[in-house]
């Protein structure tokens, strides 16, 4: 079953690739505006050869890894604030919706001007983005408390501070990893986002290089790398998930043995 | 019945007492006007039917939502907050998903500020008595229903408490799961006598645990309208007892009074 579904993957792969290599090849579609597959490839391998591709996959690396540890450091500890205290999340609640309905393109040349052309720009476009998707998982996280488990926990003996510890951390944390995966990939839009919009180094920065010369090879070649940088993000963002969740059931095996 | 051993001077006090209790959901009146008394190391039954607010009850002693009207009084005073003095078995599963067996009965001491280490020890020695050896690190959603009750009596029997309050809490399970939990209380009640209000719509499990049935008319506004003496030899076996005469006798007398009320619920 698994490795039929991956043949099946590399089946589409293979032939979308030799399609577009074939149209091109046959004039069909015009390389300037398509490039090529071959070329794509062969300037991958000029960027990672000469070692290119380096600096700016690691100042892109850096920045999202910033604007999400910030983004979800900050959503998690606002989300816990106002889900607790229903007082406090009746008062912000508005502005909370009205901050969330901006469009976050629209900040970035506000950050440029106030945090200038560096990662710090970049990583403030990115906590947006970020902090909305894990506060909001939080705060969901810690509404939807098993109430029985609560009240088990409390005639137990369990304190404030101790139900925070037993019981809403550790149920809000599903929640917040499976956010997790999501914020990675708002972290890496923030960071690219910001970088193609005006910067001098980073992913976004080489793709924007690319178009302002209608180099279309570089383009597509940069979104190639961008992609398998975001993916094998999420790959190790779900494993220290799985890792962390031993105890939660697989989907569809609730109710266990005997 | 049995006389009953008076092991503190607090327990001539009865364990619980409730004086005019009366509970509203918004302008629901769940409960309208109770007085129930029990004493130190009775077990009471409270039958009736569905929605009568017998859980309600259960979590009016427990403190966790206060009467509207009414009084309270745990071992002669008067209950503020939740209740110290009792364990909670609840009807639907309370265990901790994210903690293993051992960490979910160990979990009572180390808020208590028992030692990790000693607590696991203790953990250890009741997760045994319920008779789940071996089973110390699996999680809940490992273990089947009957085992999850097991976890969850251990749970709350680690730490002593004097009065156990149980809401269906085998109402889930099987009936042969059933009778072997209901046997195995019974020895575990046997051996410290906490008083007990364990609440039911099963009459025949009622009789084969309790002392004392207490009968809960239909809501709303429900209020006692029968209380009954169990006068069945102890030790019972729940299986066995139920084909005895006087268990028959017991059950025709009250289940006179608690169809009437099952049937009024039904009419609703």
């Amino acid at each position: 079953m698994r490795a039929r579904v991956r043949l099946w993957q590399l089946g589409i792969l293979v032939l979308l690739l030799a399609g577009w290599e074939l149209s091109v090849r046959l004039g069909w579609v015009d390389a300037f505006f398509f490039s090529k597959p071959s070329e794509i490839a062969g300037r991958i391998f000029e960027w990672f050869s000469t070692g290119e591709i380096y600096g700016h996959l690691w100042i892109t690396l850096w920045e999202t890894m910033l604007a999400f540890l910030i983004g979800t450091l900050l959503g998690v500890v606002l989300g816990l604030w106002l889900a607790l205290v229903p007082t406090a999340s009746a008062v912000l609640d508005p502005f909370i919706k009205a901050m969330n309905s901006i469009p976050r393109v629209i900040l970035a040349p506000i950050f440029t001007l106030w945090f200038g052309l560096g990662v710090a720009s970049k990583v403030a476009l990115g906590v947006t983005l970020v902090f909305f998707v894990a506060f909001f998982n939080t705060y969901q996280g810690i509404k939807e408390v098993n109430p029985v488990v609560l009240a088990n926990a409390r005639m137990l003996g369990a304190s404030g501070r101790q139900l925070l510890a037993h019981v809403y951390l550790p149920s809000a944390a599903s929640w917040i990893f499976s956010s997790l995966r999501t914020s990675i990939g708002f972290a890496v839009i923030g960071a690219v986002v910001g970088e193609y919009l005006g910067s001098a180094r980073g992913l976004g920065y080489l793709i924007s290089q690319a178009e302002g010369v209608f180099d279309t090879t570089g383009v597509f070649a940069g979104m190639v790398v961008l992609a398998v940088f975001v993916v094998l993000l999420d790959w190790v963002v779900s494993r220290v998930e799985a890792r962390l969740l031993v105890w939660r059931p697989a989907p569809g095996q609730e109710g266990g043995t005997v | 019945m049995r006389p009953l051993t008076q092991p503190k001077a607090t327990s001539t006090r009865p364990a619980i007492a409730l004086k005019g209790v009366v509970q509203r959901f918004g302008g629901y009146v769940a409960v309208g006007g109770v007085d129930l008394e029990a004493a130190a190391g009775e077990f009471v039954a409270i039958v009736g039917p569905t929605g009568c607010g017998k859980s309600t009850i259960l979590n009016i002693v427990a403190g966790l939502r206060p009467p509207a009207e009414g009084e309270v009084r745990v071992f002669g005073e008067p209950l503020a907050g939740l209740n110290r003095e009792a364990g909670y078995l609840f009807q639907a599963d309370g265990l901790l998903p994210w903690k293993t067996a051992l960490e979910n009965v160990a979990l009572g001491p180390v808020l208590r500020g028992v030692r990790p280490g000693e607590a696991r020890q203790r953990a250890r020695h009741w997760l045994a008595k319920v008779g789940l050896a071996g089973f110390e690190d699996r999680y809940p959603h490992q273990l089947s229903g009957g085992m999850k009750k097991r976890v969850a009596l251990a749970q709350v029997l680690i730490l002593s408490p004097r009065i156990l309050l149980m809401d269906e809490p085998f109402g889930a399970l099987d009936v042969q799961t059933r009778q072997l939990m209901e046997n195995e209380l019974l020895a575990l009640w046997q051996e410290d006598r906490k008083t007990v209000l364990f609440v039911t719509h099963d009459l025949e499990e009622a009789i084969a645990l309790a002392d004392r049935v207490v009968v809960f008319s239909a809501g709303p506004a429900s209020r006692i309208v029968g209380d009954f003496r169990v006068e069945l030899p102890r030790p019972r076996d729940v299986a066995e007892v139920r084909l005895t005469e006087d268990f028959l006798a017991i059950h025709r007398e009250i289940w006179g009074l608690l169809r009437e009320e099952v049937m009024r619920a039904h009419a609703r």
